[in-house]
C-alpha cells in the first residue's frame, strides 16, 4: 500500500529536469550496460544500417554488411524513440528548458524566442526555425542532418561513439574527433548561424 | 529476442536524454556559446564515470554477456581525417542542435521535423559511402 501511495510523488520527483551529474551518471550507466551486453555504444551507425536495409549494399561495398549484426542497434534507437514518447507523455517537466539569461538575450537579437512549452515538449526545438511550413525550415533541417550523417560516417562515429565511448576508452583518435566537433560547432554557432538567420 | 534487452536499454536512454535536456537545441546552442555549465557537466560526468567503469571491467576481466572480456577496436590515428570529419559533424550538430541519439529521442517527443533531419542524416551517410574513395583518410 505504501508503494502505491508513493507512486505519484515518485513520478513527480522524476519529472523534474535532472541535475547534470545525475544525467551524466545515467549516460555512463547506459554505456556500461551496452558494454556488458557485448556491444559498443554508437548511434550514428544506425544510418548506415538503414542504407543497407534500403539496398545500398548492392551498389556500394561500404554498405554491404551483415545487417543482422546491426539489429541490436536499431532495437536500441527504437527504444530511444519510445523513451522520448514516454517522457513527453508521463514524465514531462513542469517548466520549459531553463537556459541561461545570457543565451536568451542573445537569441532575441537573432530573432529566436526563448524556449517555450508547446504541445510537443518543453522547448526542445525552435520550431520557428525548423518547420515544414517554410522552404528555409525544410532546407535547414535536411542540410543539418546531412552534415551530421556525412561527418559521423567520415569520422567513424558521433557523440556517443567518440565523445562518450571513445573517450571512456581513452582513445586519442576520439579526442581529436571531439576537438573537430567543437571547431565545427563553434564556427556554426558564432559565424554561420547568425548569417543563416539573417537571410 | 536478445534485441528486446537492447530495446529496453534504449527506452532508458530516451528517458535520460529527455530529462537531462541534452536533446534541447537551446542547450546545445548555449553550450557552444559557453554560457552554461550544464552540457559540460553531463558529458564530463559521463566520460569520467564511464572511463572508471570501463577501466574496472578491463582490470578485473569482467566477462560480457557475449562471454568475452571488454576490448576496444582502435581506430587508426589520422589527425587530418579526425579534424575534418569532426568539423563537418560539428557544423551539423550546432545547426540542428542534436546529434544522432537525440534525433530519435526528439522524434519520440513528438517533433515530426526530426523525420527530415533523420532523412538528411541518412542521405549524408549514403553520400559518404558514395564518395569515400575520394576523401583523405
Amino acid at each position: 500500500m505504501e508503494l502505491i501511495g508513493n507512486t505519484s510523488s515518485f513520478l513527480e520527483f522524476v519529472s523534474q529536469p535532472w541535475h547534470w551529474a545525475v544525467s551524466g551518471a545515467a549516460i555512463a550507466l547506459t554505456l556500461a550496460l551496452l558494454t556488458w551486453m557485448g556491444r559498443s555504444f554508437g548511434v550514428s551507425t544506425t544510418f548506415k544500417g538503414i542504407c543497407t536495409l534500403a539496398g545500398a549494399g548492392k551498389r556500394i561495398p561500404f554498405f554491404d554488411i551483415n545487417i543482422k549484426e546491426e539489429y541490436w542497434r536499431i532495437a536500441f534507437v527504437l527504444g530511444g524513440v519510445l523513451g522520448g514518447f514516454i517522457t513527453a507523455n508521463f514524465l514531462q517537466s513542469p517548466e520549459p528548458v531553463a537556459i541561461s539569461e545570457a543565451t536568451i538575450g542573445y537569441l532575441g537579437t537573432i530573432g529566436i524566442d526563448y524556449p517555450e512549452a508547446d504541445s510537443r515538449g518543453m522547448g526542445f526545438v525552435p520550431t520557428e526555425v525548423f518547420n515544414f511550413t517554410s522552404l528555409k525550415g525544410i532546407i535547414l533541417a535536411l542540410a543539418g542532418g546531412f552534415l551530421v550523417g556525412f561527418g559521423a560516417r567520415y569520422g567513424d562515429g558521433c557523440t556517443s561513439g567518440h565523445a562518450i565511448s571513445g573517450l571512456a576508452h581513452l582513445q586519442l583518435p576520439s579526442l581529436i574527433t571531439v576537438i573537430g566537433f567543437f571547431i565545427g560547432g563553434l564556427l556554426m554557432t558564432h559565424l554561420l548561424f547568425p548569417l543563416l538567420m539573417g537571410i | 529476442m536478445k534485441n528486446i534487452s537492447f530495446f529496453i536499454v534504449g527506452i532508458f536512454f530516451g528517458i535520460v536524454m529527455t530529462k537531462s535536456e541534452a536533446i534541447s537545441w537551446f542547450r546545445i546552442h548555449e553550450m557552444f556559446r559557453f554560457e552554461s555549465f550544464h552540457m559540460y557537466g553531463i558529458i564530463g560526468t559521463a566520460v569520467v564515470l564511464g572511463a572508471a567503469v570501463i577501466w574496472g571491467m578491463k582490470k578485473f576481466k569482467i566477462k560480457t554477456l557475449a562471454g568475452s572480456t571488454v576490448t576496444y577496436n582502435p581506430m587508426q590515428l589520422s589527425p587530418k581525417r579526425h579534424i575534418l570529419a569532426g568539423s563537418i559533424f560539428g557544423l551539423g550538430w550546432a545547426l540542428v542542435g542534436c546529434c544522432p541519439g537525440p534525433m530519435y529521442v526528439l522524434l519520440g517527443n513528438g517533433y515530426a521535423i526530426m523525420i527530415l533531419v533523420l532523412l538528411g542524416a541518412i542521405l549524408g551517410t549514403y553520400t559518404y559511402g558514395a564518395v569515400m574513395d575520394k576523401l583523405p583518410h
